[in-house]
Formats: structure tokens, C-alpha cells, sequence
């Protein structure tokens, strides 16, 4: 195997990597925000709503399951371009990726919603709380406690499938690989290089999810035990 | 009779509303499918009265009660419960159980919160009461079922009969004018059946109106100042606890027969 190695020629790309690195965390925290926000809405709706609510969103989540990322991410980019409506290739792209995330997200969440005992319900009922209420102060941290690994994955492979948005030329760091590689024609050190960045983004996103379930989760931190 | 000497007198020709019992069910029936478990129950608890359901299993007792707190639906008859008609489609919910404390088996304690959070809820999003108030009212409630020192701690660092007081303690944060107990030391060994009975005396003491399903006799003849005897669906048998020494019928006769000699 006479392949050389030739790192060093990457090296004057590295402040366009650091761009790609930024634009990438940036379409998977807004994707994760609006996504879980989005994505736990549905879940209540579909469990809670009524009949035409929990149909609607039934068909929406098994449509968004049952068909490609990139595909969903061509119709959101085309499909917004049809209306007449003018957007930035980035904004379709975090479109695209809440779109897709919202449908597992309301899949999972709804698994920690159903996990919750009746006799929860009922014992808040009985003090008074209204609906908004038992939902936000009696089930929703539990229930997001106990499907909370699921969620983390779910969003660490939201931050991985960003890449594929670089199809419709989202700046982040995988269509920046692609640039720098046929500039420098160094295929293969730049996707390696890209390869552990990536490694390193999804141990950021693992370590911000950590952090923010220590913050939730006061009984288990101080506890130590599963709910 | 009894259900007057605790109020003020009666002026001749007083308003019948001012001596309407605080809870009055007429002819209540329900079904769970082809099953009648409510075949027309009817009594009256007065304020201030400890009312004790008892009966076998599968006698209606625990559905009576949870239909006072319209946590089960009945075809026929009517509840009232403080001024509020249980049975009226419009029933106002919340307000039904601003008045109304209920205590469970299984005591249902929030998991996630620690006992004084557990008995803050409600009372900071009910009556929007600020936190500092609702901690100072769970301190009381707390020290009033005897777990003062336990305020910081979780449910699950409570043994069963802890979590039924903090259970207690947070209806009573409330200020329920009537508390119902669905057999709420079912689920608890004797020691700590002792414990909570302790604590729902010191209540019946201090006037709280309570009816209780409960399958403890000795508590029952000790606290109760009506005893209502359920079989099948129906109210066989109620009076004083003194009825107990002598049945009128002969099924209440056997179940107390069977329980305690």
C-alpha cells in the first residue's frame, strides 16, 4: 500500500473546519431545542388530544419515520422554494432536522408519559392541579427521567444526520470537508480528520446532555437511583 | 340527633339549608358493566362526624367514597358534598376539591419532589400561595403528623407508613373541610398501621369531619361517631359505633363475627 499520508496539507483549512464545527453545533442545538419542545407538544397531543389531534399527528409521525432524512430534507428545501418562499439553505436545513426529530421525539416521550401510574394523575387531581399543571409539576420531569438515555441518543444522532444537509448546501462541517477535499485532494485525511470531530461533537453533546440532567434530575443526583 | 349538638342552636324555623349535612348521599347507584357494586347507597355525615365504611370486599365502600370525590361516575342518585352537587353535569371539579382531601392506599407521593415539595404543590399553584408560606404551612403539616425532621427527604428514604403521613399531611395542607381514607393502612404492617391511625386520630380529636373505609374494628369503635355497614351495593346496617356490640342483622353479625372473635 504506497498511500502517503499528507496531514500538513490540511492544516491552512483550519478555520474553515472550526466554521463547520460551529454551524454544525448550531443546527443541532436549535434542532434540539425546538425538536424536544416540538417533539414533547406532540407526544401530549397524542395521548391527550383529541380524536382529529392524536390522527393527525399519528399519520405525520409514522410518514416521518417511514421515509429518508435526505428525502424529507429535499422536500422541506424544494417544497419551501415551490411556496415562493425565499429561505437560506440553513434554515432549511433546521426545518428539516425538527421536522424529522419532533416524530421520534414524540415517539419516546410518549413511551415516558405512558410510564407514568394513573394514581399519579389522580392524586394531583384530587389536590386540585389543573391539566397544565399535573403535566408540567407532576409528570413531565419523571417522565423525561426515565426515557432520558433514549433521548440522549436520539439527539446525538440528530447532531450526526445533520451532515446529510450539506446535500442542499448547509455550510456545516461535513459540506466543508467536502470543499476542502476537492481543493486539496486529500480525500482521505480530511474525512479521518472529520471522522474524529465528529467523535468529539458527539461526546460535546453527550457531556451538555449529562450536564442538564444532573440540573433536572435533583433526586437522582443527590440519590443515586432510578426512578 | 347527635348530627346538632356540635352546631350552634337552632333558632325555630332556621333555614333548612344551615342544617344540611356536609355530606349527603340520596339513592346513589352504579354498575361497572352488569355488576351493581351501588344498589341505591344512601347516609348523611354531619361536621365534625367521623363516618367508618366497612364491609366485606366487593361491598362498595371504597366506590362510595371515591364517588363523593367524583373520581367515579354513578347513573343514579345525588351526592352533595359542602354545598357542591356531585352528580350535577356541571359539577366545578377543582372547586369540589378545594373542599375535599383525599388519602389513598397506596399513598401516591410525587417521587421526584421531597416530602415538603410533595406538600407545597398544591398549595403555591392552587391558591397561588408564595413559596416561602407554603414551606412554613408544610413545616406545620408536617410536625402535625410527626415528620418534622423529614422535610428534606424523598418518598422513597420514607418507610410506608412515613409516606402515608406525609400523604396526610399534604391533603391537610389544603385545609379540606372533609377528608376521606380509602383504606390507607391496607398496604402497612401493624407498627406502622399504628403509626397512621395515631395520626387520623388526633385528627377525629380536633373536629375534622372524615369518613374512612378502613378494615381496622378496633379503630373503628374507637374513632367513629357513625358506622356504616355496606353489603352488596347497599347500606345494611348504620348507627353509633356501639352498633357493633349488636348487630341488628345477621350479615353484620358475621362479619364482625369473623373479624375480631
Amino acid at each position: 500500500m504506497g498511500y502517503h499520508f499528507d496531514f500538513a496539507a490540511l492544516l491552512p483549512y483550519w478555520r474553515d473546519f472550526a466554521m463547520g464545527i460551529l454551524l454544525t453545533l448550531q443546527l443541532s442545538a436549535v434542532s434540539t431545542v425546538l425538536g424536544f419542545v416540538l417533539g414533547t407538544l406532540c407526544a401530549i397531543g397524542r395521548s391527550d388530544g383529541t380524536r382529529l389531534i392524536r390522527t393527525s399527528l399519528a399519520i405525520y409521525i409514522e410518514v416521518i419515520r417511514n421515509t429518508p432524512l435526505l428525502v424529507q430534507i429535499f422536500l422541506v428545501y424544494f417544497g419551501i422554494a415551490t411556496l415562493g418562499i425565499h429561505v437560506s439553505a440553513n434554515m432549511a436545513a433546521v426545518t428539516a432536522l425538527v421536522v424529522n426529530v419532533v416524530a421520534y421525539t414524540s415517539e419516546i416521550m410518549r413511551a415516558g408519559l405512558e410510564s407514568i401510574h394513573k394514581s399519579q394523575l389522580e392524586a394531583a387531581d384530587c389536590l386540585g392541579l389543573s391539566r397544565a399543571q399535573i403535566y408540567w409539576h407532576v409528570i413531565l420531569r419523571p417522565a423525561i427521567e426515565r426515557v432520558y438515555p433514549a433521548l440522549t441518543s436520539q439527539y446525538v444522532l440528530l447532531m450526526l444526520a445533520s451532515s446529510i444537509t450539506s446535500q442542499i448546501s448547509a455550510e456545516e462541517l461535513t459540506a466543508v470537508a467536502n470543499r476542502i477535499q476537492s481543493d486539496t485532494f486529500r480525500s482521505f485525511e480530511t474525512y479521518i480528520i472529520v471522522g474524529i470531530l465528529y467523535i468529539l461533537l458527539s461526546f460535546v453533546v453527550r457531556i451538555a446532555f449529562w450536564a442538564f440532567g444532573q440540573g433536572l434530575f435533583v433526586r437522582r443526583r443527590k440519590l443515586g437511583t432510578p426512578l | 340527633m347527635s348530627a346538632t349538638a356540635n352546631l350552634a342552636p337552632m333558632a325555630p324555623g332556621t333555614d333548612e339549608a344551615t342544617v344540611t349535612p356536609l355530606v349527603r348521599l340520596a339513592n346513589v347507584q352504579k354498575s361497572f358493566g352488569a355488576v351493581k357494586v351501588l344498589d341505591g347507597v344512601s347516609f348523611e355525615v354531619e361536621r365534625g362526624e367521623v363516618a367508618v365504611i366497612i364491609g366485606q370486599s366487593g361491598s362498595g365502600k371504597s366506590t362510595a367514597l371515591r364517588c363523593i370525590d367524583a373520581l367515579e361516575k354513578f347513573e343514579q342518585g345525588t351526592i352533595h358534598v359542602c354545598g357542591h352537587a356531585v352528580h350535577d353535569k356541571d359539577l366545578d371539579r377543582r372547586a369540589l376539591r378545594r373542599d375535599v382531601g383525599i388519602v389513598f392506599q397506596s399513598y401516591n407521593l410525587f417521587p421526584h419532589l421531597t416530602v415538603e415539595q410533595n406538600i407545597m404543590l398544591a398549595p403555591t399553584c392552587v391558591k397561588s400561595m408564595r413559596k416561602a408560606e407554603a414551606r412554613e404551612l408544610a413545616r406545620t403539616a408536617l410536625a402535625r403528623v410527626g415528620l418534622a425532621d423529614k422535610a428534606t427527604q424523598y418518598p422513597e428514604q420514607l418507610s410506608g407508613g412515613q409516606q402515608q403521613r406525609v400523604a396526610i399531611a399534604r391533603s391537610l395542607a389544603m385545609m379540606p373541610k372533609v377528608m376521606l381514607f380509602d383504606e390507607v393502612t391496607s398496604a402497612l404492617d401493624p407498627q406502622l398501621t399504628a403509626e397512621v391511625l395515631k395520626v387520623m386520630e388526633g385528627l377525629a380529636r380536633d373536629g375534622m369531619t372524615m369518613i374512612l373505609v378502613t378494615h381496622e374494628m378496633g379503630f373503628a369503635r374507637k374513632v367513629a361517631s357513625k358506622i356504616i355497614y355496606m353489603y352488596r351495593g347497599k347500606v345494611w346496617e348504620s348507627g353509633p359505633a356501639s352498633m357493633l356490640d349488636q348487630p341488628q342483622t345477621k350479615e353484620l353479625s358475621m362479619f364482625v363475627g369473623t373479624g375480631l372473635k
